[in-house]
């Protein structure tokens, strides 16, 4: 039996990031809102708890505070050809549920994409031709890098991020990044104190005419009050940041930038571990009516909105579309449809260099301390005379030395016994880690739709991933692998290895959670699920926001981007939606 | 009535009490939120602890099979003690006790079809059906091999062939090295886990690379670079100076 509850002005799926922005946003604005949410309540005193936060197994290993696939899978394979299978335990990505989503157990580096990213086919179709991009479906955002400039500042205050402004109101600043766009005002704090890695990296990147910055940091360099009169403390460095909640509120996220105020509004409510099953369309399929849900008992509700927000995980956000009948799903063979369309990843390859007699101390890190070098990013150098598009940040972020998870060990060193002691004990402390975060371009073949076999415990279909890496990427990371030699090279350690990546997409060895696409804006409604404010253009009374948007991936995390774009598409309900609901964007 | 637990109070509960406490049953119900930020006292969810001095799923003789496994892997040296000493093999029973051991987190529906390497584990086995299937193919091929002797039977020499061998895939056992790689991975969860755990003794595996475990601030030495650091490790239940003489 279906409850029918009393209606409220808007329902939005997820609180996370992006949900409580637009939470507080629409409340802000005099509206009802309810946040169904299917993880746990989960707050710093209570679930973070400093007595017991910095436990590798229970968190790190076990996962404790992940999505479980028990509670919903994701099945993959890396072309049509495959049966896609369920990935029984999530590896190369982990997303997160509760409250705070994946944003309570991110790293916190904290992006802006290069201006050219918004208009990527544009950019790159002027710039090398169309020929060179013949093989992608690469697209224009919709909006553009100034039209962004003041979500990606809100963000920034909103979350303390701690950095050097590297372009300012177009003067390139010393210290900073170079080739970021302009932004009208700097960080709003300073950059965290160095620990000894990237030092001896950004000194090395520097001699070979590289120009290496603070990584933009949502681990607190120092105390702060946000402007909705939060306050956080100064990031500790205890290396427990990536999978770990944060027990200092040093770390931004929901729980320490924006729930303390929206949890005291009277006209937001929570309601935690229910998961919504489906949005609710009117009987022509053009307007929704709102959602249905269950909670823990198995009670099933129907929560009727005016206005529905997506704010879950970007995947889950495609998922309840293609459930729910909003948009056409894509298909590979045609090219048609849109939902499901543009899944895009991100491109990987790390650097490993071995030294004697050095005091690395890798426990003394945070999620997002460290160097980048993005001079081989997005389109920051010439593509002219090379074989790809596209590019890497190239990161020193020593995030943790938690040794269940991380005990390198030069090739070909035994996995265990005496000899694998005395390398481990030799190296722990001696080895020198970096990274490249490559692009990833959206192709025909890589999409996401439901599986035909495998179901959740309701009997749903799962999602169902098909990826590889396109071949220009796995040529562009192995352009940046190079170049990360040379680095390697120029820290003069006793080895250096630097790894290619090579096809395919493997789903066990975690790489990154940053799954994009799928759902993606733009101006046209025959290539994008949603237009340039994240709207629907089928059923225009639901917003889908997240990096579902993102039309492909920077070589940047993309957590900088999707509060920017929250705040975008708040801006937009709030000023022009709400005053006139229907299509933002004629189609 | 019951006195809150101070912090020390909770590290010195976690590390010497016999309950079992278990950490997935929280009695999670749905909950409407609104007006406050939702908080109540001591609703956190601590690490689950178990008393010392028994076997929770291994069998004696599948205990001492692992306990010979694990101190080949983690050998006994003059860089620390080994994996036997430090209880990795307790560490292993209590993980095959709690819902690691019967996968119930995972995704567990069929069907379980034979996948590509990309695509993972795809066996319907749980950890606990692994060992106990993995442990007796260890021993029926040692006594078929090696003079009817168990694997814990054999000399260190001998057990590292055999361990060898399982590794590579080449004994006849189809799910040789899968298991083989089971192994590895919980034994050396356990020999770098905190000691709550069960393994980790006296955090012998922290010591022998220098990792400082539960520290929660560096502050102080996020720019001593290159120094060594100075401060001993730490467990979430704290040091054993720490404790004073409370059992």
């Amino acid at each position: 039996m279906v409850r029918r509850l009393p209606r409220k002005d808007v329902v939005i799926v997820g609180l996370g990031w992006t949900g409580s922005i637009l939470a507080h946003e629409l409340t802000d604005a005099g509206l009802d809102v309810v946040a169904i949410e299917r993880g746990p309540w989960r707050d710093t005193a209570t679930d973070f708890n400093v007595g017991y936060a910095p436990d590798e197994l229970r968190y790190a290993v076990r996962k404790d505070l992940f999505l479980q696939p028990a509670q919903e899978a994701i099945t993959m394979r890396n072309d049509v050809s495959q049966t896609a299978l369920p990935m029984r335990d999530y590896g190369s990505f982990l997303p997160g549920t509760g409250v705070g989503g994946a944003g309570t157990h991110w790293n916190g580096h904290t992006w802006r994409f290069f201006p050219s990213d918004f208009i990527l086919k544009t950019h790159l179709t002027e710039r090398y031709g169309a020929d060179r991009i013949s093989d992608f479906q690469i697209q224009d955002w919709g909006v553009t890098y100034d039209e962004l400039e003041s979500a990606f500042d809100r963000f920034e205050y909103l979350a303390g991020i701690s950095g050097q402004a590297g372009n300012l109101n177009g003067t390139i600043q010393p210290g900073g990044n170079p080739f970021e766009g302009p932004r009208k005002r700097d960080y709003p704090l300073p950059p965290m104190q160095m620990t000894y890695a990237p030092t001896l990296f950004a000194e090395a990147a520097r001699s070979l005419g590289l120009h290496p910055f603070p990584t933009p940091s949502a681990n607190l360099s120092k105390a702060y009050v946000n402007p909705l009169g939060i306050a956080m403390g100064q990031c500790t460095a205890c290396g427990f940041c990536e999978r770990f909640g944060c027990a200092n509120y040093s770390k931004a996220s929901a729980h320490t930038t924006v729930l303390p105020v929206l949890m005291r509004k009277s006209n937001f409510e929570a309601r935690t571990e229910c998961e919504v099953l489906k949005i609710n369309l009117s009987p022509d399929g053009k307007s929704a009516t709102g959602v249905t849900y269950i909670n823990v008992s198995g009670e099933i509700f129907e929560q009727p909105a005016d206005l529905v927000l997506l704010n879950a995980y970007g995947l889950f956000n495609i998922r309840l579309m293609l459930l729910s009948g909003i948009g056409k799903p894509y298909d590979p063979s045609t090219g048609e449809g849109t939902v499901g369309r543009n899944y895009c990843y991100q491109t990987n390859a790390g650097a490993q260099v071995f030294f004697e007699g050095k005091h690395i101390n890798p426990f003394i890190g945070a999620g997002a301390l460290g160097q980048t070098a993005d001079d081989y990013n997005g389109d920051a150098f010439d593509h002219g005379p090379l074989d790809f598009v596209g590019g890497a940040g190239i990161n020193c972020v020593p995030t943790n030395g938690r040794p269940i998870q991380y005990r390198p060990v030069p090739p070909g060193t035994p996995r265990w016994g005496s000899a694998w002691k005395k390398a481990t004990q030799q190296f722990y402390n001696n080895t020198l880690t970096f990274s490249s975060q490559g692009s990833s371009y959206a192709t025909r073949g890589n999409y996401v739709d439901l599986d035909p076999t495998y179901k959740d415990r309701f009997g749903r279909p799962l999602l169902r991933i098909t990826f590889d890496f396109p071949d220009n990427d796995i040529r562009m990371s192995n352009y940046v692998s190079d170049r990360m030699q040379e680095i390697a090279d120029a820290l003069g350690g006793k080895q250096a290895v630097v790894n290619k990546l090579r096809k395919s997409w493997n789903s066990v060895p975690y790489q990154s959670t940053h799954n994009t696409g799928g759902a993606i804006m733009g101006t046209d409604p025959a290539t994008s699920a949603v237009n340039r404010h994240l709207q629907s253009w089928d059923v225009p009374n639901v917003f889908v926001i997240g990096a579902s948007a993102f039309p492909q991936n920077a070589g940047k995390n993309p957590t900088g981007p999707v509060g920017a774009l929250a705040y975008w598409a708040a801006d937009a309900i709030r000023n022009h939606y709400l005053k006139n609901p229907g299509r933002l964007v004629e189609a | 009535m019951a006195r809150p637990l101070s912090l020390l109070d909770r590290r010195r509960f976690l590390s010497s009490t016999g309950i079992l406490l278990l950490a997935a049953a929280s009695g999670a119900r749905a909950a409407n939120y609104s007006g406050s930020l939702p908080w109540k006292p001591f609703a956190a969810l601590p690490p689950s602890s178990f008393a010392d001095g028994r076997w929770y799923v291994l069998t004696p003789e599948e205990a001492r099979t692992v306990e010979a496994i694990v101190d080949r892997l983690i050998p006994p040296d003059e860089l620390s003690i080994g994996g036997k000493e430090a209880g990795c093999a307790t560490f292993i029973d209590r993980q095959l006790a709690g819902s690691y051991g019967t996968s119930d987190r995972l995704y567990m529906q069929g069907p379980f079809l034979p996948g590509l390497p990309t695509q993972g584990y795809q066996g319907s086995a749980t950890p606990i059906g692994r060992y106990r299937d993995g442990l007796a193919a260890l021993n029926s091929h040692t006594r078929a091999s090696l003079g009817g002797k168990a694997f814990f039977e054999l000399a260190p020499a001998d057990q590292d062939t055999v361990l060898q061998a399982f590794e590579a895939g080449k004994v006849d056992y189809k799910a040789a090295a899968g298991f083989f790689n089971l192994v590895l991975q919980n034994t050396m969860e356990g020999f770098f886990a905190d000691p709550i755990y069960g393994g980790n003794k006296d955090m012998a595996g922290w010591k022998f690379i220098g990792f400082p475990g539960a520290r929660y601030d560096y502050r102080d030495f996020m720019t001593a670079h290159n120094q060594p650091f100075p401060l001993p490790p730490l467990s979430i239940a704290g040091r054993p100076e720490w404790k004073t003489g409370d059992r």
